[in-house]
């Protein structure tokens, strides 16, 4: 009797200001998009640090004329360097430049353009722990006959500040709008207190108890808030299929970036509805404390 | 009080309109039981030195007032607008609290009620106005049965207690018209049958016959003694001369927050 009460309340609630109720649906919606992309990326790059991290070599590059004693004192030293290394190969000029046909195999010009013997010889070192990159560059960087140390990590933390830049733009938006939403909710909340006035001072003059006055209040907030939920969470299963599995596909299949996996989408759906219901729940029932006094 | 019509049914003849009239009610025995209740001086409502001032207003609401309401009893307050009538209804429901004093209703202390305690007040308290304050979208039934169901009383309750107050207020037949389809002194009915319903200690009424014409307002009287006569205490504010001369019952008059007269079996003066 009480719960259908109180659930037939907060239905008409929302559908007596309708227009009200869709602004408030759709701007949590986009909200709740934004912030589970950025929560979707954010997992992303954690995920991609770990897996790179274990992949990256750091390559020290040869001058042209170093003599075969520096190389054999560099391989030694490296070898016998168990606080970094973990392990260490030689890459001769020749086969730096199969590597690099192989690579660019697709533009036949650019690999004609280039000398076999433009590319240095290397070492490539396989850190223990990838973290430590910088100090083993300070450590060779003056050694004899190395002209150069480079890391793949450069050329991925570069990637890593793009993605973050992304996210932390998806993830401002997503607070702007997330204050639109409350704001929205807040003022529906007033409405409604304010088109059901009548009811109102009659349940408090009758003694209803407070939360029997602000129950239908609040649950009008938090349906409107579930759907919302509801809403950005297609939004985010449409991302996947349009734009990682479509558009973006490329970028994901190039193995650098793990691709967003549906699980963790699947995931994200009641993540976002348990915040869009604590959120809007809360804000009503604030916005009331100020609305419908005792 | 109350002695005139005690010994005859409660009803149309009963309500002291027509029994007040006999010179010599004053020195009848009275049987009633709401008078035994009040020799006993239980007091329901107690105000003790309080006064009231609102926010931006030069004089205080209520100005240092004490008056105590006995169980049982019938007690008119009087006075010109803004005389301080409607402050001490709203002060009873705890919808305000006083600058200062102490009120009790029914034994709770309201300036130290918690604010959780105050619905609990309020069911002990029925409460009738001027504008009847019904729902315009129920029925007389729905509207009674509205009071019901947000204080949590179940389906059955409702369903049997519902059609029993309305023929008590003299509704009968009409608990599907909507207040639009009733009359003024209908809708005060179902008001007052929504404010019984749950057998209240304290029934207060603000100007319940404001906007009624004369001969409607003694009905509606007539039903606020029976209800009075059922052991529920009533306070009515009122500025009807009329209905207050009639009744001869207690008349506290207050004047610009102050109480300047408490008389017994009094009239409006």
């Amino acid at each position: 009797m009480r719960a259908k009460f109180v659930l037939s309340e907060a239905l008409t609630g929302l559908w007596r200001n309708v227009t009200m109720s869709v602004a408030m649906i759709l701007t949590t919606a986009i909200s709740l998009t934004l912030l589970g992309a950025g929560g979707l990326l954010y997992v992303q790059i954690q995920e991609t640090k770990d897996v790179l991290r274990g992949k990256v070599e750091v390559m020290l590059f040869l001058n042209d004329d170093a003599n075969e004693q520096q190389r054999q004192t560099l391989k030694q030293r490296l070898e016998n360097d168990h606080q970094l290394v973990r392990d260490v190969s030689f890459e001769s000029k020749e086969q730096a430049y199969e590597r690099f046909k192989e690579l660019f195999r697709n533009s036949p010009d650019f690999v004609h353009g280039v000398q076999p013997d433009a590319l240095p010889a290397s070492f490539r070192v396989k850190l223990l722990d990838p973290k430590d990159y910088s100090d083993l560059a300070n450590k060779y960087r003056s050694a004899d006959g190395v002209s150069r140390v480079s890391s793949q990590q450069e050329v991925v933390s570069q990637l890593f500040s793009m993605i973050d830049a992304v996210k932390n733009t998806t993830f401002a938006v997503a607070v702007l709008q997330g204050i639109a939403a409350l704001l929205l909710i807040g003022n529906t909340i007033q409405v409604a207190a304010y088109s059901r006035r009548r009811e109102v001072s009659i349940m408090k003059l009758v003694g209803a108890s407070n939360w029997y006055v602000r129950l239908p209040f609040i649950l009008e907030a938090s349906m409107a808030g579930l759907i919302g939920a509801a809403i950005g969470w297609l939004g985010l299963i449409l991302g996947k299929v349009f734009l990682v599995d479509g558009a973006l596909k490329p970028i994901f299949s190039s193995g650098l970036i793990p691709i967003i996996q549906w699980s963790d989408i699947l995931l994200t759906g009641p993540i976002l509805a348990f915040i869009a219901i604590a959120i809007s729940g809360i804000t009503g029932w604030s916005t009331l404390r100020f609305y419908v006094k005792v | 009080m109350g002695a005139r019509c005690a010994k005859s049914s409660l009803g149309a003849g009963c309500a002291g309109f027509a029994g007040f009239r006999s010179p010599d009610f004053r020195f009848q025995p009275d049987p009633s039981p709401t008078r035994a209740l009040s020799l006993e001086s239980i007091d329901v409502i107690t105000l003790e030195s309080v006064s009231k001032r609102y926010p931006k207003s030069r004089r205080p609401a209520l100005d240092d007032v004490s008056v105590g309401v006995d169980k049982g009893e019938f007690v008119f307050f009087i006075g010109p607008s803004g005389s301080g009538k409607s402050t001490f209804i709203r002060l009873l429901l705890r919808e305000e609290i006083p600058t200062s004093g102490k009120v009790t209703v029914a034994g709770r202390d309201l300036g130290t009620l918690r604010s959780w305690r105050i619905p609990q007040l309020r069911r002990s308290i029925g409460c009738v106005f001027q504008d009847f304050r019904l729902l315009p979208n129920k029925t007389s039934a729905e509207n009674v049965a509205f009071a019901l169901e947000v204080i949590g009383k179940t389906r059955p309750v409702i369903r049997r207690v519902v059609p029993e107050v309305l023929s008590l207020v003299g509704l009968e037949g009409k608990e599907n018209r909507y207040p639009s389809e009733l009359s003024g002194g209908e809708q005060q009915r179902v008001a007052i049958a929504r404010a019984f319903v749950n057998r209240p200690l304290v029934l207060l009424a603000d100007e319940p016959t404001g906007n009624l014409d004369p001969d409607t307002s003694i009905e509606i009287m007539r039903l606020l003694d029976r209800i009075n006569r059922t052991g529920t205490t009533v306070v009515m504010a009122t500025h009807d001369a009329n209905i207050v001369n009639q009744m001869r019952r207690r008349v506290v008059e207050l004047d610009r927050g102050r109480v300047i007269r408490d008389q017994h079996r009094g009239v409006y003066g």
